[in-house]
């Protein structure tokens, strides 16, 4: 037949590596791994047809259709709200139209990786407040967790439904120069971010239809119902039908709009912390009806402003007494408290010999080669290679203090090397890795930017983990920072069947 | 399923509140435009802070009460409470907590109006723009009515919205009333002439009530009928009479329907209040005063509030419910 002599023809031919007629002519991955390049160049029918869609597009019209939908995003109002002293002015996470892809096979690694790196989350906070036994056989250092101030008494001898803390999980992965995963950060506590992955598949159907049409890719709009089931999980055990809830610190929160996507998607009420009380150390919350009953609270406020009793006594967001009812077991928090000794950046530094000990395997997902300061080889080490390495503060999150040696000036340089010397333990180093990168669209053309992923896993009695996740690109040229406070904005990501 | 949280209960009452007061606000800036293309126009403006009890605030920040400095001071002016774009923004803010329980399409639009009002400047309201603007409110608070009757799930919270938007817009029409009736009283030669009568016109038609009140009344037009037909005409959405009967009766179905115990003050207060308007005339209103009646109705429609707020949002909780 004809049209299986063309295919043996253009089998036959040498294959092409990327787009070569239109708008796509130029680009160049500058040596980078490219994440769309990569599955063009093994011939993944879906990533062909997205880039050939791509290089089909004239760029004024490429640009209009953007425009429309960072508009849509401040009309929908998925926005963050930044307060200075006169405004509040709403901010969209820029948003890039064209999408990562992940092929079936990278995102069954994906997948394996993030489900065995809960799994030993789950089993070290479990041992930590437990028995201890991994303190003990000093496989981690024990001052590291137990003067962690992330550690909570509290939670000692604390039996929690499944041996599940970190609920919810998100775990930031890069790829490499060698088109390598690697986990460069767990998030343990409250995870921020599964909203866009959603909203922005939303935003993408509807301003993009033509670039995903009639291609394989995995939905993620399920994410809500799952989480609600996990939650359930958790409820007390004699409960039926549990009331679940959504904590929120309120609208002044920079993660608000996620907080509404969350409750809208489980159809729960989200409450403050006003609307909850305890009484007989149970939680209720006012309704018009009175005080109704709470079994499980998806809480987005940090342990320390939870409760007032037990914590922060300043706290003006928490429920005073919902500690005392969490450890009576008539009330189901996710997370649960005291996960932050998990994603601290320097426990971060054992967590290959974490699952080594619990699961008796191999991490599918290998961390990034991590020097830790607090240990004197590290600190010597990272003191001799300042300027190639990469050093963090293991305290701070979205991407503050960060020192990248080989883009530092002297001055800066100078100045890390005093704080390391000052304050060693406060330090982790890895050696800077060459993030992949993703065509991306910029004022002029499209132009590779770098990109990192954060899927997100949802536990109770088991692990489901939203194919694909948050998939963030450090829109300035050359930046490795994605975070959205330093210039980083999001796409939507494509797991291909 | 979960009861209706008390805070979202107030939310859902005071978004649909400052939706209707900012489009009785238009209203009211509308026809007083029209009454101060007249010699005694300065005047007018400043008879409307008189209106909403807001001289003080108003010279506060500014020296004289012209009709631009009035009109701003009602309209864009972030730093007045009850200027339209405070009402806008606070709506919005209402909108923002409860987004949970709305619809996507509610909120999109409060969004997207907020978004403009916000973007608008003294030009917008210059002299031959100020109807348009009017308008421009107008239709944005309909078009969110409107996506509210279409789209909100009618459950506890429907009624809420409904409460709050009755008892509004029964206070704002005794407002608009007293624009007329109390503050332009007319010296004794003006009443029924030309002037008097287009005046009224005037008054009627912010309303919406012109050709309504042409059916009841083929010929003529006095002050005692239009008052009458604004405060006590039943079959007029927006009278007094109307939006008092429409809160009793929503406020019986919410709590039958949801077998609440609360409110019972409050729907007291409204039966008591329909039980008045329905025993006047409107040849008696205007001989007994129209000045104290408006007061009056205006105190029993906040006790009516108070009620609601006392028993439903969350200020007192005591019984623990199954």
């Amino acid at each position: 037949m004809p049209q299986d002599q063309q295919q043996a023809a253009e089998t036959l031919a040498p294959q092409p590596t990327k787009p070569a007629q239109g708008l796509l002519a130029g680009y160049e991955a500058l040596g980078h791994y490219d994440e769309l390049l990569a599955l063009y160049r093994d011939t993944n029918p879906s990533a062909r047809a997205i880039l050939d869609r791509l290089d089909g597009m004239d760029l004024e019209t490429l640009c209009d259709r953007a425009r429309d939908a960072e508009l849509e995003l401040y009309n929908f109002g998925i926005t963050f709200t930044v307060y200075t002293q006169k405004d509040a002015i709403d901010r969209i996470l820029p948003f890039d139209v064209i999408p990562r892809a992940i092929s079936a096979a990278d995102w069954a690694v994906l997948e394996r990786g993030v489900q065995q790196r809960v799994a030993a989350i789950n089993a070290f906070i479990g041992d930590v407040y437990n028995d201890g036994k991994i303190l003990k056989d000093g496989v981690v250092p024990a001052d590291l967790v137990l003067t962690n101030e992330n550690y909570r008494p509290e939670m000692e001898g604390l039996a929690v439904p499944h041996g599940t803390y970190a609920h919810i999980d998100g775990t930031d992965i890069v790829r490499g120069n060698d088109g390598a995963f690697y986990v460069l950060e767990d998030n343990a506590r409250t995870p921020s971010g599964v909203s866009y992955v959603v909203e922005n598949r939303h935003l993408m159907l509807r301003a993009f239809p033509d670039l995903m049409h009639e291609l394989p890719v995995r939905p993620v709009s399920n994410y809500g119902q799952r989480l609600r089931e996990a939650l359930g999980d958790i409820a007390p055990e004699s409960v039926l039908d549990p009331v679940v809830v959504l904590l929120s610190p309120g609208t002044y929160n920079s993660a608000y709009f996620e907080h509404i996507f969350l409750a809208r998607e489980m159809g729960v009420p989200l409450v403050e912390g006003r609307d909850l009380l305890v009484e007989d150390d149970r939680v209720y919350m006012k309704t018009i009806r009175g005080l109704q009953r709470v079994d499980v609270i998806y809480r987005r406020i940090n342990d320390d402003f939870l409760d007032p009793e037990a914590f922060n006594p300043a706290s003006m967001l928490g429920v005073p007494g919902l500690m005392r009812c969490y450890r009576k077991g008539t009330v189901g928090l996710a997370n649960a408290v005291g996960t932050g000794i998990a994603d601290d950046k320097a426990v971060y530094a054992y967590m290959p010999r974490i699952i080594r000990y619990y699961l008796d395997e191999e991490p599918v997902i290998q961390n990034v080669e991590t020097h830790i300061c607090r240990e004197t080889e590290g600190l010597r080490f990272t003191l001799d290679n300042l300027d190639k390495l990469v050093v963090k503060p293991v305290g701070e999150a979205g991407g503050y203090g960060i020192t990248v040696g080989p883009r530092a000036s002297r001055d800066e340089l100078e100045t890390c090397r005093k704080q390391l010397e000052e304050r060693p333990a406060n330090y982790i180093s890895q050696p800077m890795i060459d993030l992949s990168v993703c065509p991306t669209l910029t004022d002029h053309a499209i132009a590779p930017r770098h990109v990192d992923l954060r899927p997100f896993a949802v536990t109770g009695k088991s692990t489901w983990v939203l194919p694909g996740g948050l998939t963030r690109v450090a829109l300035r040229e050359g930046s490795i920072i994605v975070n959205s406070s330093q210039g980083g904005g999001s796409k939507d990501t494509w797991v291909l069947e | 399923m979960s009861n209706l949280l008390a805070r979202y209960a107030a939310s859902i009452f005071w978004l649909a509140r400052y939706v209707e007061r900012a489009e009785d606000l238009a209203r009211i800036l509308d026809v007083n435009e029209t009454f101060s293309r007249d010699s005694r126009g300065g005047q007018n403006w400043r008879s409307i802070l008189q209106l909403y009890a807001d001289d003080e605030r108003f010279f506060a920040a500014n020296p004289h009460a012209s009709a631009a400095e009035v009109i701003h001071f009602y309209t864009l002016d972030a730093g007045n409470p009850s200027s339209i774009v405070s009402s806008i923004r606070a709506a919005r803010e209402n909108a923002r907590t409860l987004r949970p329980l709305i619809s996507t399409e509610m909120w999109t639009q409060l969004n997207i109006f907020y978004n403009r009002l916000r973007a608008m400047t003294r030009e917008d309201l210059a002299e031959p723009r100020l109807a348009r603007f009017c308008s421009f409110i107008k239709e944005g608070c309909q078009t969110h009515t409107g996506i509210t009757e279409g789209t909100f799930y009618r459950d506890e919270g429907w009624y809420f919205y409904q409460l709050g938007r009755s008892l509004e817009r029964a206070d704002q029409t005794t407002r608009l009333l007293e624009v007329k009736y109390h503050l332009l009283l007319p010296s004794s030669q003006d009443v029924g002439s030309p002037f008097d009568v287009s005046q009224w016109n005037a008054v009627l038609r912010s309303a919406a009530g012109f050709h309504a009140f042409r059916r009841l009344h083929p010929s003529g037009m006095t002050a005692a009928n239009v008052a009458g037909f604004l405060l006590l005409h039943l079959p007029f959405p927006r009278s007094v009479h109307a939006c008092v009967h429409s809160a009793a009766q929503t406020l019986e179905e919410l709590r039958e329907g949801y077998a609440l115990t609360g409110g019972a003050d409050a729907l007291e207060q409204l039966h008591e209040l329909r039980a008045m308007l329905r025993g006047h005339t409107a040849a008696a209103v205007v001989q007994a005063g129209l000045h104290e009646l408006l007061d009056d109705v205006q105190a029993r429609l906040n006790a009516v509030s108070a009620g609601l707020a006392s028993d439903f949002f969350g200020l007192g909780h005591a019984a623990a419910a199954e």
